[in-house]
């Protein structure tokens, strides 16, 4: 057995190129076969139809579905609606997430800095679908939202289930994921820049403005790839705790109500296309060096 | 790193901050915690506050069939997708420590593709591609093609974590036991094997932990099987099986937290450089969520 081993390495080790072509295949084909193939496909099905009458799938060619979506009104105007909030979401959470992660990367002793990792990391991996659920729970008329603002005396705002709910969804879904970017990028600004900054005369938000945030550009950037992306295309906030329909809705109510797959496939294209478009200007800004 | 940085912020500007920080925590936190008291409600009804504290929906949730049925998919599926994730994101991460070749800086860009784009344009994907599998090959929605779904998004946080700590292995112990007169598969199962343990568990824990949450590309893949966060989004609706949703939402929360933490603490190992890993890691693991 071990003579097989040592006379199959002694063989590879005179083929370098072989040893390459046995390590990569099958990771690469697995990948292009099954999600190039796919992103493929649904490029292929978004020109196909559905027959009206029997809504089965017609697999004749045509652009009827991105017709469809440019010229009926709602679907311009639920694109525009759900970028616009990838947008407000993506702005929200660098605010939020540039002096918490300044302040585990720069202020914060080891020792906290390392709960505050921790802290930032747990909640990234932990269920998504409960965090919203949570959310719906809290903001439902009779939950805790509510009944604390009720006991401070600030009325009752009625904010579950509106747009407003599912900006602060989001908002606390897609935080850790922009935190965490922008954390490594603090951290690995050298102390020297900053001490040559203040040794020449910057105070402290001087060097901020001049020194620390232009060299950070590319980790929030990063950050913000998430939280855009992940807004753009998510179904299950919207449906849980929002009142409207988002991108994502439509696709998921073609596919599962109505079995309009075509259709489907051709609104899950709007999407793809601006991230892509925001994945190019991302690589501008240097951001995946950062990711 | 153990050099002390000098502090440049005013004292105003570090209270400020230490006040935000404490806010966001309670913002990511406060959520969570009001699921774990809401599994303990004894009464049907969500609403705020509680009128008691019981432990009878958890009985209850373990005799429901439907949920115990949902867990074994969701294992069976997150080990699946685990195993065929460890095997190519190792493969990919050896492949791109080891060589030199064109096109090298554009696949792990590739491997990252399935979670940086929306989580629906991988869903409709993989939908159209069944339903076109099915036509051409007999393809059909099942657990598997849950798997296969899981697997793609999965390989790109095992091949980030190896990655990392291939890395930081120093290549003068690889030559060490090739000097020592090792050949290459005892080098790699006594000296690479050892070195990438832990970030292979890791890598595995988190890869397990994406999967068994996993609810946006599943919902496209499933067809008729459920598994546990599908069970929970079929039935959160429900006002009959609010308490169990609530149970099963818990447990669930505690069982990402636990293989999290755990695969936090595999790749902070390491004392000497702890500090070095705690800057080129999380940025990784961001990346591998997406």
């Amino acid at each position: 057995m071990s003579t097989v081993f040592r006379r199959a390495g002694i063989f590879l080790y005179r083929f370098p190129g072989l040893r390459l072509a046995l390590l990569l295949a099958p990771p690469l084909a697995w990948m292009v076969v099954v999600y190039l193939l796919a992103l493929a496909f649904l490029f292929l099905t978004a020109f196909w139809r559905q027959d009206p009458v029997t809504s089965a799938i017609i697999q004749a060619w045509g652009f009827q579905n991105f017709q469809a979506l440019w010229a009926v009104d709602v679907y311009r105007t639920i694109a525009l609606r759900t970028a616009g909030m990838a947008l407000a979401v993506t702005v929200t959470d660098v605010i939020l997430a540039i002096p918490i992660a300044y302040y585990a990367a720069r202020i914060a002793s080891p020792r906290v800095r390392t709960f505050l990792l921790l802290s930032m990391v747990l909640p990234l991996w932990s269920s998504y679908l409960v965090r919203v659920y949570a959310w719906r729970v809290i903001l439902s008329s009779d939950g805790l939202l509510n009944w604390s603002l009720h006991k401070l005396h600030l009325g009752s705002v009625n904010l579950g289930f509106s747009n407003w709910s599912l900006w602060i969804v989001f908002c606390y879904l897609w935080l850790p994921y922009v935190l965490l970017p922008i954390f490594a990028a603090l951290q690995r600004i050298p102390n020297s820049l900053i001490e040559a900054s203040t040794d020449l005369g910057a105070r402290w938000f001087t060097t901020l403005r001049r020194v620390i945030l232009p060299v950070a550009l590319p980790g929030i950037v990063a950050g913000s790839i998430f939280a855009f992306s992940l807004t753009l295309g998510d179904y299950i906030a919207p449906n849980l705790v929002g009142d409207t329909e988002f991108i994502g809705n439509v696709i998921y109510q073609s596919v599962g109500i109505a079995n309009n797959i075509p259709f489907a496939a051709a609104y899950a294209i709007v999407p793809a296309v601006i991230v892509a478009i925001y994945l190019l200007v991302a690589r501008q800004l240097k951001a995946f060096e950062a990711l | 790193m153990s050099v002390r940085q000098r502090v440049i912020e005013p004292r105003s500007v570090q209270l400020g901050m230490r006040v935000v920080t404490l806010l966001v925590l309670l913002f990511l936190y406060v959520p969570l915690l009001v699921i774990f008291v809401y599994a303990f409600n004894p009464e049907r009804s969500q609403a705020w506050p509680l009128p008691g504290l019981s432990t009878r929906w958890f009985v209850a949730t373990w005799n429901n069939l439907e949920v115990r049925s949902a867990l074994v998919t969701s294992l069976k599926a997150g080990l699946g997708a685990t195993s065929i994730a460890l095997l190519l994101g190792s493969l990919a991460a050896f492949a791109i420590h080891r060589f030199r070749f064109f096109g090298r800086e554009a696949i792990s860009f590739f491997l990252i593709l399935p979670l940086a784009l929306p989580g629906i344009v991988t869903g409709m994907a993989l939908n159209s591609a069944i339903n076109i599998g099915g036509q051409v090959i007999g393809l059909s929605f099942s657990l598997w093609t849950i798997i296969i779904g899981h697997a793609t998004f999965c390989v790109v946080v095992v091949y980030n974590n190896v990655i990392a700590r291939l890395r930081r292995t120093s290549g003068s112990l690889v030559e060490a036991s090739m000097d020592l007169g090792a050949d290459g598969w005892q080098t790699f199962r006594f000296v690479i094997l050892p070195n990438i343990s832990t970030a292979l568990l890791a890598g595995g824990l988190l890869a397990f932990a994406l999967s068994f949450d996993e609810i946006i590309v599943t919902n496209f893949t499933s067809g008729s099987e459920i598994t546990l966060p599908k069970w929970i989004f079929n039935n959160l609706r429900l006002p009959n099986q609010r308490p169990v949703v609530n149970v099963v939402a818990s447990v669930v929360i505690l069982a990402s937290f636990i293989p999290v933490y755990i695969a936090q603490r595999l790749t902070q190992e390491q004392p000497v450089r702890a500090a070095e890993q705690a800057e080129t890691e999380p940025a990784l693991q961001a990346v591998a969520a997406s």
